[in-house]
């Protein structure tokens, strides 16, 4: 396992909630998009852009870059985020989100933005994409790695099962998914909506190395991060227990915050809160 | 009658060919290796070979991640499961996310005839043929599936393959090419039109004969690239002949015979008969009986190159 210093931890804990109030400004600025699910994972994409990820924002294309894929692709602006934070275009792009002619689709486009690696949001895509990645990966021996974040409600869907089947079947260690398990999907709580207890066991028996998280403590991301990475001939799935919409007080846990934007106070104030980190 | 080939031996014999010429072509099957003849490929290159089990909608996104990395993915199985069960796969991750991931849909048609309609496809052409960034080649005989394989591999894109399970009349020689986008005129004639695709090719000929002896002159037009349609080779066979007929091993609706009447209602309209299936599914029973009871038959193309006529100003 890697050491993680105190002023890594500090530093991406910061890098979080920067992202956190980039995605608040973007959707109060598109009218439009998803909160909730973007301010759950913010802490597993702020690990993953910056410090996990072997990435060059100069080379989008570099062929031994890691692989990340959103397949909760409605968490967009905070992938838009993470990539413009990390250098792969201006800020003045994120004010664009969901208009016309912008390179910001509604939902991700690999075509359309930088370091966008596959298009997805329609739910479901993710993990079988990355298993054809870690396919390739091997049989081109390169080393880099493939990550795949998934939603809660996300994994309701039956091809992320025969995903998981398959990964297992060819012994994928180099590649991680991640579930952002906020337990809110659009409809409601995932435990009434379609429960997916005991999501562990059911991970494991399907041939995963599974690690379990608060998907919100910096130090315990990278180390599951590492630790996945150690993994010999089976694909690990990083379980990482959130809340849907941390950092802004009314919108936590609220399945009415996975696909609205806030009014202009519902904005200040969700910002000031983020601000503050009085729930961070 | 000409000689029989069975198209898919010929597809399992091409992809295997491929596999020696391209290391970057990978192979995926969904439980349907012996059907598709994709085994060939998987015994002489097992690392390149995936069986996903029976589950179609994750083959195509793992053929997907494997375009993503620059592999040329030949995605196998049953033609109305890629083009229906797997559909918003095709749509989003291949056709929208313009992966060049190569979708090879076998038994198509109501070539896997005694299986029955659960098995049949006869609505796929008008699916994939909707979806933007997708090309769509159907091939017509043994020849034409050998020649189509390296030519899907080098093109640069999403394609959809349609294969048919049956022993086929061949209909072309070995100089055949096969060239995305190109319809093929394979006899001239001033009267109609008879434009074909996959196994009606051949009986597309097989009507001209009989349209001659009753004093018709009919061109015939292959079609193996349904999608870019060769648009000038239609409207120039339209002008000159003036009555058009297509014909199909598909529904009536969204296929061969919806592309050409789309080209022609805007640039040449004259009368389009579209032989093809009703609006109707099929039902279990020998190839030959099926293909005559839905409509398929010589007879039938013969019977709309004269409706075809008798309708033109």
């Amino acid at each position: 396992m890697g050491f993680h210093s105190e002023d890594l931890v500090r530093d991406l804990t910061d890098r979080a909630r920067n992202l956190r109030i980039r995605v608040i400004e973007m959707i109060y600025g598109a009218r439009s998009g998803h909160p909730g699910g973007s301010l759950s994972a913010a802490d597993i994409v702020a690990a993953l852009y910056f410090h996990h990820l072997r990435l060059d924002p100069t080379r989008p294309d570099w062929p031994e870059r890691d692989r990340f894929i959103l397949s909760k692709g409605h968490a967009a602006p905070l992938l838009y985020a993470a990539l413009c934070e990390r250098g792969f275009f201006d800020s003045e792009r994120l004010a664009t989100l969901r208009r016309l002619d912008s390179k910001l689709q509604g939902h991700p486009d690999r075509l359309k933005t930088e370091g966008v690696e596959m298009t997805a949001g329609a739910l479901g895509h993710g993990l079988a994409v990355g298993v054809g990645l870690a396919l390739a990966a091997r049989l081109d021996g390169a080393a880099y790695r493939t990550y795949v974040l998934l939603g809660d409600g996300e994994i309701q869907a039956g091809i992320i099962w025969e995903a998981a089947m398959m990964a297992a079947k060819y012994g994928l260690d180099n590649l991680t998914a991640i579930l952002d398990y906020n337990d809110v999907q659009l409809d409601g709580p995932v435990h009434e909506i379609m429960p997916l207890e005991p999501v562990k066991a059911k991970w494991e028996s399907f041939g995963w190395h599974t690690i379990e998280i608060d998907g919100h403590n910096m130090r315990r991301i990278l180390e599951a991060l590492d630790e996945a990475t150690h993994v010999h001939a089976r694909p690990t799935v990083i379980i990482a227990h959130t809340v849907k919409g941390k950092g802004v007080s009314f919108m936590e846990n609220k399945s009415t915050w996975h696909g609205r934007a806030p009014g202009e106070e519902e904005y200040k104030i969700a910002v000031a809160e983020l601000r503050e980190g009085v729930n961070g | 009658m000409a000689e029989l080939r069975s198209m898919r031996k010929a597809y399992g014999e091409a992809l295997a060919e491929l596999g020696a010429a391209n290391p970057d072509v990978v192979v995926l099957d969904a439980d349907v290796s012996a059907s598709t003849q994709t085994w060939m490929f998987r015994e002489k290159y097992p690392d390149r070979f995936f069986n996903v089990g029976v589950a179609e909608a994750n083959m195509v996104d793992v053929a997907v991640g494997l375009a993503l990395a620059g592999k040329i993915p030949f995605a196998n199985t049953f033609a109305f499961l890629v083009a229906l069960r797997a559909a918003e796969q095709v749509r989003t991750c291949v056709a929208y996310a313009r992966t060049n991931v190569k979708l090879a849909a076998g038994y198509a048609g109501l070539s896997d005839a005694l299986d029955g309609p659960t098995h049949h496809a006869i609505c796929d052409l008008a699916v994939v043929r909707s979806l933007p960034n997708m090309t769509v080649v159907v091939a017509a005989d043994a020849v034409e599936v050998k020649k189509a394989v390296p030519a899907v591999a080098e093109y640069d894109g999403p394609v959809y393959l349609r294969v048919s399970r049956a022993e086929v009349p061949v209909i072309f020689d070995e100089r055949h090419e096969v060239h995305i986008g190109q319809g093929v005129t394979l006899r001239e004639g001033g009267d109609v039109t008879l434009v074909g695709t996959g196994i009606m090719v051949g009986r597309c000929l097989e009507a001209a004969e009989r349209l001659k002896r009753e004093g018709i002159e009919a061109r015939v037009i292959e079609i193996h690239t349904l999608k870019p349609i060769d648009e000038e080779l239609i409207v120039q066979a339209a002008r000159e002949t003036g009555a058009i007929v297509t014909a199909e091993e598909h529904s009536v609706i969204g296929g061969l015979g919806g592309a050409v009447a789309e080209v022609l209602g805007s640039r040449c309209p004259v009368p389009v008969w579209r032989v093809g299936i009703a609006d109707t599914f099929a039902e279990t029973g020998p190839y030959e009986a099926l293909l005559e009871r839905y409509g398929l038959g010589v007879t039938d193309i013969v019977a709309g190159a004269r409706r075809a006529i008798a309708a033109k100003k």
